[in-house]
């Protein structure tokens, strides 16, 4: 199964709720093409929600880091929310945890946004 | 299930399977698909399972775009070894050879925003052995040992 990806707005802040697997090929691409999508719409506050996702390959982790390059640059911030065990272990191997906000809590993860935004 | 299989190999008490793959993304399935089936008779547990499936998609995806370079001409060989303490995999193709070494860390600060460039740092961590080397004939063999602990 590849990746579904679907978009909701919560306040400033547009929520991306993630299913499936972000993997080198459609995966990674659709993810791109939506992050590219939202950056260019003005979306400043991006949240990833990454519960229903089951894994992420290096090609993924690859997409995510892009994805926080284009939306930091354009003057916004992705952050993560609703990491599994897998998704968290990945992040510690490569060390993105240094890079990424990630909260536990979609609630909590909003209110950081408005914080930074006043 | 794909892939053209060579057959199965006995040595001793090891059994275990040698798979022909295509030069594309099809592939990284297949021979996660492969494995994954070897990784169950084993008897790995579902969580160790995912680990061995995600480690050797890495391997095949380096083999199939980085070393065959997509080319129709090329194949990915994959070589699955079961014993009773562990599972190994090998993976091989046809490029140009690799070196690990030559290969930016990924995990230098100046690296980390990177797009590219992890995928045997994570095949490294979900395995217990994983070495790089020649192959014989050409291209760059890759295998991966995942010992398996009774519990």
């Amino acid at each position: 199964m590849s990746v579904k990806l679907t978009s909701r707005q919560v306040g400033d802040v547009t929520v991306i709720d993630a299913a499936g697997r972000i993997t080198l090929g459609e995966g990674a691409s659709r993810f791109r093409d939506m992050i590219r999508e939202l950056a260019a719409k003005g979306n400043k506050n991006l949240l990833l929600n990454l519960a229903e996702v089951s894994y992420i390959d290096s090609s993924g982790i690859g997409e995510l880091v892009s994805g926080f390059t284009t939306v930091t640059n354009n003057g916004g911030s992705l952050k993560l929310v609703g990491l599994s065990k897998r998704v968290k272990d990945l992040l510690q191997i490569t060390k993105l945890y240094t890079v990424f906000d990630v909260y536990d809590d979609e609630a909590e993860a909003i209110r950081s946004f408005t914080r930074v935004a006043r | 299930m794909g892939g053209c299989k060579r057959g199965d190999i006995e040595r001793g008490d090891i059994e275990g399977t040698e798979t022909e793959l295509e030069s594309n993304l099809q592939s990284v399935d297949k021979a996660e698909a492969i494995v994954l089936q070897e990784a169950k008779k084993a008897g790995f547990d579902d969580e160790v399972q995912h680990q061995i499936g995600a480690a050797v998609r890495e391997v095949v995806v380096n083999a199939v775009v980085h070393g065959n370079r997509y080319n129709r001409n090329k194949k990915v060989y994959l070589d699955i070894g079961r014993s009773k303490n562990k599972l190994s995999v090998t993976i091989g193709d046809e490029g140009s050879g690799f070196d690990p070494n030559a290969v930016a860390d990924p995990l230098a600060p100046d690296n980390l925003l990177r797009q590219s460039g992890r995928g045997l740092l994570l095949a490294r961590a979900f395995v217990d052995e994983l070495d790089v080397h020649p192959r014989p004939g050409g291209g760059t063999e890759v295998r991966l040992v995942k010992n398996l602990i009774k519990s």
